[in-house]
């Protein structure tokens, strides 16, 4: 009991929180994105894969730091037009063209990984993105280690949490995404595009999803490894529903995942030779089947969501 | 103007066609990443079909690579049928496998003709535990099966090398993370001499028949359907919609379970952590590949371990990277996808008409929230 209250005191396992929390951060919000406009788009764990190894493969191919966050971003907008596509105007199964997307963008990504690289043992390592050690800010207590030594893309993060918030309690754009999640046809009566905002939501979203893989590789590692992403997109689609689709509580919801994920990593040094060390592995996917099933009850999906829509009927 | 009409009935013709269709797309569409790779297109077809026909050998082992598939592909037809997502068969199988060692590799030595179907049996058992637990969480807390399925994945995949590292290590591994072998009385036969085709093809064919038959013609088929089709109407209709979740979710977990059994019992005869690249998730392929017809899964799975086998065999020669093949098979749920919607409507350009049955009826039915 000491030693959690002990970890719990320290600066370093804060700052370990909001990092292991940031690519989670990224890929809620896309996934709200989506699914607040009435999409599921369960070909998030592809595309965290493909913005992880896109971003990854512009560094190393001389991108530059940002040209990488560029090129994911983009990378993962391509794979949501695909799915935006096929659940929009084509109204086929949300969950089936996810999945498809997933294999799709994973397999590409791993596919164009071999070809660049055929031959290594070692993965090519970049220069990652280093903490931002802001004078002044990250010499203060507490505050400075935990939140001024992050990297450019933590903050990235944070900053998309309020925009994303922003724009859709407080814009027409915002109000509209919600319309046509919850109900297309009175959006479409009030004259909106119900398909057309369908479609940039999940493309945007995406997006979204993708930088949370660019993290991966150009923050948190040096280098893109297969498998690196692990389930971290279903862990979002999971996430999502504990933060009843709410940005706000999808940042807390992430920092609190980050907090126990990081909490497990410095149990496991201390009693990890009393129990097997992959009892610790598996935490973070339990804790979200935890979560799902502690919101499941309360959660009140997007009314439309997984519902096609086509104009003229009803 | 461009719009959407759906066709009256879309012919047998087209059902059949569009699956074909689409198989032959997605090797069409190989040829673009193998331009990229900057191989030889035609060269590395031919290795392709050498791969797969080159000789008597080479189709035995794509019908290896066929078994398992027909079984996690059946595991999906039958779920996704009911509108139960079980995206879990790839832990499915793993439990499966576990139980298989479990039982097989020494800890009851008896004759063959008792331990064999004992480790069909509880391996196909452990599978449907497996995915009772989501199937409860689903009917009990309305916690969404898709990501619980997804999650266990992965909890099940640390839980097996848990075992390997624990009480399921083969003492005698050299420190390797795997199991004891199966006794050499539990393995399941060979079919052909000196080939790795083994038995539980014939039982993966054998259950295929028995689902395709069940599904069309028994009450519990029936019931099954019309929860898929509409499980509203299927509760006014009096059908137990949870009991028949919950019966769905215990075969669909067996079958995957089985898969395991096959892939340890019939082929590598120890349990290593990597025994499955993935037939569980290329299961939902071949199952949707075969319109969720379980007689269409047999066929769905040899075109699919066909193109593995080809795929590996070309990467052998040419040096273009094996996951080509994992492409293909995305690319052809991606297309066969499409392909349904224009089995079942057609684009017409004209003016429009008065508003009618369009897409919205047909594929919203089927999309209910699961």
């Amino acid at each position: 009991m000491a030693d959690i209250v002990q970890i719990l005191l320290s600066e370093s396992f804060w700052a370990a929180s909001l990092r292991i929390a940031t690519p989670l951060i990224f890929g809620v919000l896309g996934a709200l994105m989506c699914e607040r406009s009435g999409v599921l788009n369960l070909g998030i764990e592809g595309i965290f894969v493909a913005g992880a190894m896109a971003g990854w493969m512009a560094v190393w191919l001389g991108a530059g730091l940002w040209g990488g966050v560029v090129v994911a971003a983009l990378t993962g907008a391509c794979f949501g037009l695909i799915h935006a596509v096929l659940t929009v105007p084509l109204g086929l199964s949300q969950h089936v063209s996810g999945l498809g997307v997933t294999l799709f963008a994973t397999s590409a990504s791993y596919f164009a990984y071999r070809t660049a690289l055929p031959n290594v043992s070692s993965p090519p390592r970049i220069e990652p993105f280093r903490a931002l050690d802001i004078p002044v800010l990250s010499d203060l207590p507490v505050l400075g280690p935990v939140l001024f030594q992050q990297t450019a893309l933590t903050w990235l993060a944070l900053i998309l949490v309020g925009i994303v918030w922003y724009v859709l309690e407080r814009t027409p754009l915002g109000v509209a995404i919600k319309a046509v999640g919850d109900n297309p046809d009175s959006a479409d009566a009030q004259g909106l595009s119900v398909q057309g905002l369908r479609i940039g939501a999940v493309v945007a979203g995406s997006a979204l999803m993708a930088l949370g893989g660019a993290f991966l590789t150009m923050s948190a590692f040096d280098a893109f490894f297969f498998g690196m992403v692990n389930g971290r997109g279903w862990i979002c689609i999971a996430l999502v529903i504990f933060a009843s689709w709410r940005p706000g509580k999808a940042l807390a919801g992430a920092l609190l995942f980050g907090a126990f994920d990081a909490l497990q990593v410095r149990l496991q040094t201390q009693v990890g030779a009393l129990v097997p060390g992959q009892l610790f592995l598996m935490a973070p996917y339990v804790l979200s089947i935890i979560a799902l099933v502690v919101a499941a009850r309360r959660a009140e999906y997007p009314r439309a969501l997984l519902k096609p829509w086509f104009k003229g009927q009803r | 103007m461009m719009r959407i009409e759906p066709r009256e009935a879309p012919g047998r013709l087209l059902t059949l066609g569009v699956p074909v269709l689409s198989a032959l797309v997605a090797l069409a569409l190989a040829a673009i990443p193998l331009m990229l790779a900057g191989a030889p297109v035609f060269a590395a077809y031919g290795e392709m079909a050498r791969g797969v026909f080159g000789s008597l050998f080479a189709f035995s082992e794509v019908l290896t690579r066929t078994t398992p598939l027909i079984f996690t592909g059946l595991a999906a037809a039958l779920a996704f049928r009911a509108k139960l997502w079980n995206i879990g068969a790839e832990g499915q199988l793993y439990l499966g496998a576990m139980a298989a060692v479990a039982v097989g590799a020494g800890a009851l030595d008896v004759p063959g003709w008792v331990l064999m179907p004992l480790i069909v049996v509880l391996g196909a058992a452990a599978g449907a535990a497996g995915m009772m637990v989501p199937a409860v969480l689903k009917t009990r807390f309305g916690a969404d099966e898709v990501v619980t399925t997804l999650l266990l994945n992965f909890i099940v995949l640390i839980f097996v090398q848990m075992m390997l590292e624990g009480p399921l290590k083969d003492p005698m591994g050299l420190g390797w993370p795997q199991s004891a072998p199966i006794l050499d009385q539990g393995m399941l036969p060979q079919l052909i001499p000196r080939m790795r085709v083994h038995a539980g093809l014939i039982l993966a064919l054998v259950l295929a028949a028995v689902a395709q038959f069940m599904l069309a013609r028994s009450v519990w088929g029936f019931r099954l359907r019309a929860v898929g089709e509409n499980a509203h109407a299927a509760r006014h209709a009096g059908i137990g919609v949870n009991r028949t979740m919950l019966s769905v979710a215990a075969v669909s977990g067996g079958l995957a379970g089985l898969a395991g059994v096959s892939e340890v019992a019939g082929l590598k005869g120890y349990l290593t952590a990597d025994l499955s690249p993935g037939f569980g998730y290329t299961g939902i392929v071949v199952a949707m590949l075969a319109g969720l017809s379980p007689a269409g899964v047999v066929v769905s799975a040899l075109f699919i371990a066909g193109v593995f086998v080809g795929a590996d065999s070309m990467s052998r020669a040419m040096g273009v990277s094996s996951y080509l093949a994992d492409l293909v098979v995305s690319m052809a749920l991606l297309s066969v996808l499409v392909g349904g919607f224009f089995a079942r409507y057609r684009l017409r350009l004209g003016p429009e008409r008065p508003p009618g049955r369009g897409p919205g009826q047909a594929s919203g039915k089927e999309q209910g929230h699961g």
